[in-house]
């Protein structure tokens, strides 16, 4: 049976849906709110502020995260800023143009009405962090100061040193903070969920592990709500934290939650490239960077290989020998183009031989010009902490020699498949943030992603809920000794017991160093027809091998970080096939999903706008059987898709 | 380059713990310091040996999770840094490296090398915010903030709650920790309303909690790893007694 999908979209003008729509729906009243119970799973900036938001509102909320401390989920990394439609620079931004340029960088795969909502609430967030403490960059009249990032004629960024994740969360868990003194919201740090709770078609609760002592714990409410962020660390290497995971989303997509446009997939242009092969984790170099830095390989292949080789160093390779690639193919935006078009032309290059270190997978991003025009001091002043902490990583001084740069996975557009009110196919089951799929389309523009996060849980979620909740107001505490929950406790055992039962020969992240090899060479940042069909049947065989071969050590009643790691690998290892099955099904290319046979003469993205103006929408069938897709169609009612150009 | 490793292991908050030795060999300059870890684990997982529990999780420095004791030092040998950032080109070929936990009375060990903080959230939850309602605030721009403030504001607010400061404290002090997060606070107008009772309360919570008292020796600022001064914890002096004051 196809998924029923309905999106829920209110009528009416693009600008009054989201008032229409608060009008219509209903309330619940302060004495009914204390009998109802919502489970959050996930401390970033979406489940902090939906929890404190909805503890203030007098829900009994319970949070739970897999960190020590609420205050580490990896929205915390984020560097740039947080876009908003203040206008503060009187540059004509507006929530209109906000918008706009959301639906055209997602290259019109996002809902209107979502994305307009978004863009009309980004200007609370602003507000709303201020009141908070959050130290904004400010000018010297004492108003707050923005700055530029792609995608965007206008400077609409609010940041904080490029540690503005880190202070948003911080103020999301100062409010957390507050709601957990005054005993509204009570915290479960170092807990996992383990699986969802279905009873009647709804949620009803949720089995987590306490990761410290490994019990197996159940936890009722009327409503849960999943903040768990992406599931980029499918590719082993990514930009992620090391405990980013997709299993609390991929157990409600197997509990039947419909899963969206899996397969769009964010690289970014700008991380230090791979060293090795026992390297961990990549890190990202700002965006920002791109605005005084230029993207270049050599011209000559043989000073290619002098470079290589440590016969010249990158300085020695005069101008007219340099290849300023994106400068060359996209004159009107150059060095600024958005991050898949960078992304691709670095690919391009490095595809041909022309990649400068000696794994062949790395660009120069170079400040020599900028050197020679601003000063070195000024330079320091905009980057220094970003040279310095590559510096500390490679040994090399950008002030001397350029970067070295490659792309690297870094966010997830796609995610749980929610209808306008946040509801996943699942009543009473919730997807925020990243988590969800809704507002990215098919690529995200810098600085938007914390916008989401808080646009969901300060603005969003804590009104749709009400709606779903008011309907809960009679029903009694949800009961946690039911079939429902004895089944579900159950298999989360016996998945656990069969883990340990395998004793194999492979460590955890012997096996999944080979889905990241599989996913980044087939499913990454070119696909074809016949590389997905590839991917999908070599992550049918490691998953065999997986469940015959992984070894795992010490014993399930206890902390043991072994056993966290390979559940949520047996969930990429699934993960990992759906979206290859996405992308195949996916014949264009679309913003962060490039088809290799769908690009203009150019070798730009080609989009089909006659038959792919949809959601893939997934529906789980069983582990070794393929999912069943079904289309939420994406109306255009008030911007016209178009072609997307860098070059004019 | 080859190593040996001392590393403490403890099997969980009741058992006694002990140094063990391992050796890890072939290491890249280039490899991060716990990536070095990564491998060693690796090696005694094939070896069906239990790994070496530790926290991290964004290891590019700002998460807080990392923490570590290496060679005496929190954070390790480097100035300003955490220990997901360190490279073992800081080490001699050869070395004998020790890691163990943080040592505070406040942070007990969950197991190997993780330990709990729970304490710091305790602390922030008794105080560490400015009560507003979402959605009940003034515009972003109402109330002008001089530059200066608002940078010495996120001076203070760059803390990452690691607990090295607490943890290289002869005492036991979490002082700098409560300074950085009173002292954001109070250098914006939004957070001096509630400044005297922030202190008093945050300053409480952290005596209940069994943390020790400042001495001024300085060493959390030369531990920590995002450079915070001591200033700051002049500054909640200066606040704690006024609220007293007030009182």
């Amino acid at each position: 049976m196809a998924l029923k999908l309905d999106a829920k979209i209110p009528a009416g003008e693009l600008a009054q849906k989201w008032s229409n729509h608060k009008a219509a729906i209903k309330v619940v009243s302060p004495a009914n709110k204390r009998k109802l119970d919502v489970i959050i799973v996930g401390t970033g900036l979406g489940g902090a502020s939906a929890a404190a938001s909805l503890g203030e509102l007098g829900y009994n909320v319970k949070i739970f995260c897999i960190q020590d401390s609420p205050r580490r989920a990896h929205s915390i990394a984020a560097q740039g800023g947080i876009n908003a439609a203040k206008n503060y620079q009187n540059d004509n931004d507006s929530v209109y143009r906000l918008f706009y340029d959301t639906i055209k960088g997602g290259d019109y795969r996002a809902r209107e009405a979502n994305v307009y909502r978004l863009a009309e609430v980004s200007n609370l967030i602003i507000d709303q962090c201020v009141a908070q403490g959050v130290p904004f960059a400010r000018e010297y009249g004492g108003l707050l100061a923005n700055r530029s990032f792609g995608g965007a004629q206008v400077s609409r960024t609010f940041y904080a040193r490029g540690q503005t994740g880190q202070q948003l969360l911080l103020g999301a868990y100062a409010a957390l903070n507050k709601e957990i003194a005054a005993g509204s919201v009570k915290s479960y740090p170092r807990h996992e969920m383990l699986d969802i709770v279905i009873e009647d078609g709804e949620a009803k609760g949720i089995i987590a592990r306490n990761l410290v002592t490994g019990e197996i714990e159940r936890h009722g409410a009327h409503a849960v709500v999943i903040a768990t962020g992406g599931y980029g660390n499918v590719f082993f290497l990514s930009t992620n934290a090391m405990a980013s995971n997709g299993s609390a989303a991929f157990q409600c997509y197997r509990k039947g939650a419909g899963f969206a446009n899996p397969c769009f997939t964010q690289i970014h242009p700008t991380c230090i490239p791979v060293h090795g092969d026992q390297q961990s984790k990549l890190t990202l170099m700002s965006e920002s960077l791109r605005n005084d830095g230029r993207i270049w390989v050599p011209k000559k292949i043989e000073d290619v290989k002098a470079i290589r080789s440590g016969a010249k160093k990158p300085s020695d390779i005069a101008e007219e020998d340099r290849d300023y690639y994106l400068e060359r193919r996209y004159p009107a935006f150059g060095n600024l183009v958005p991050r898949d078009v960078a992304s691709r032309a670095a690919k391009e290059r490095c595809d041909a031989g022309f990649g400068v270190n000696e794994t062949g997978l790395a660009v120069f991003l170079d400040f020599k010009t900028a050197i020679e025009r601003l000063g070195k001091e000024i330079i320091k002043q905009r980057y220094g902490n970003l040279f310095d902490m590559y510096e500390e990583i490679t040994d090399v001084s950008p002030y001397e020699e350029p970067m070295q740069i490659f792309p690297a996975v870094h966010y997830t557009m796609g995610g749980i498949w929610v209808d306008y009110n946040l509801m996943t196919t699942i009543p009473g089951l919730y997807a925020i943030g990243e988590a969800n799929f809704s507002d990215h389309g098919a690529n995200r523009l810098g600085a938007s992603a914390l916008m989401q996060g808080l646009a969901d849980g300060y603005f969003v979620l804590p009104y749709t809920i009400g709606d779903y909740l008011s309907h809960k107001i009679q029903a009694p505490k949800v009961k946690t000794d039911t079939p429902a929950f004895d089944q579900a406790e159950k298999d989360v055992k016996e998945k656990i017991a069969k883990l340990f039962s395998i004793k194999g020969k492979q460590s955890v992240d012997d096996i999944h160093k080979k889905l990241g090899h599989i996913m980044w060479e087939n499913v990454g940042m070119a696909r074809t027809k016949e590389s997905l069909e590839k991917a999908i049947a070599e992550i049918q065989a490691l998953r065999k091998e997986f469940w015959q071969d992984v070894k795992l050590v010490g014993s399930e009643n206890e902390f043991n970080v072994e056993l966290e790691k390979a559940l949520r690998l047996a969930d990429f290892l699934e993960l990992g096939e759906l979206m290859a099955r996405d992308a195949l099904n996916r014949e264009e290319s679309c913003g962060g999903h490039f088809r290799s046979e769908h690009q203009t003469e150019e070798g730009e993205a080609k989009r089909d706008d006659e038959n792919f103006v949809y959601a893939a929408v997934w529906e789980y069938k069983g582990m070794d059987e393929a999912p069943e897709l079904t289309k939420e169609p994406l109306n255009f009612e008030f911007v016209h898709p178009a072609q997307r150009n860098y070059k004019d | 380059m080859n190593f040996t490793l001392k590393i403490w292991r403890q099997k969980d908050a009741k058992s006694k713990g002990a140094f063990e030795y391992y050796k890890v060999d072939n290491i890249s300059a280039d490899t991060s310091f716990l990536e070095m870890l990564d491998i060693l684990n690796n090696n005694l997982i094939h070896e069906g040996k239990e790994p070496v529990a530790f926290d991290h999780d964004c290891r590019e420095g700002i998460c807080g999770m990392c923490s570590l004791h290496i060679d005496g030092e929190a954070h390790g040998p480097s100035q300003g840094a955490t220990t997901c950032q360190i490279y073992m080109r800081k080490f001699k070929d050869g070395a004998t490296i020790t890691i163990e936990p943080w040592r505070s009375a406040a942070f007990p060990v969950i197991k190997d090398l993780v330990v709990n903080r729970s304490a710091y959230d305790q602390i922030l939850q008794a105080g560490g915010f400015i009560s507003v309602r979402t959605n009940s605030v003034p515009d972003a721009n109402a109330m002008p903030i001089p530059k200066a403030d608002a940078d010495e504001s996120m001076d203070a607010a760059a803390c990452i709650g690691c607990g090295a400061c607490a943890a290289t404290c002869k005492n036991g002090s979490a002082m700098l920790f409560v300074a950085a997060r009173v002292s954001s606070l109070a250098k914006l107008p939004q957070g001096r309303v509630e400044g005297a009772r922030r202190a008093k309360a945050m300053v409480a919570k952290m005596d209940e909690l069994g943390f020790g008292n400042c001495t001024n020796t300085g060493a959390c600022q030369a531990e920590c790893p995002k450079s915070i001064s001591i200033a700051h914890i002049a500054r909640l002096n200066r606040e704690f007694l006024s609220a007293k004051f007030e009182d």
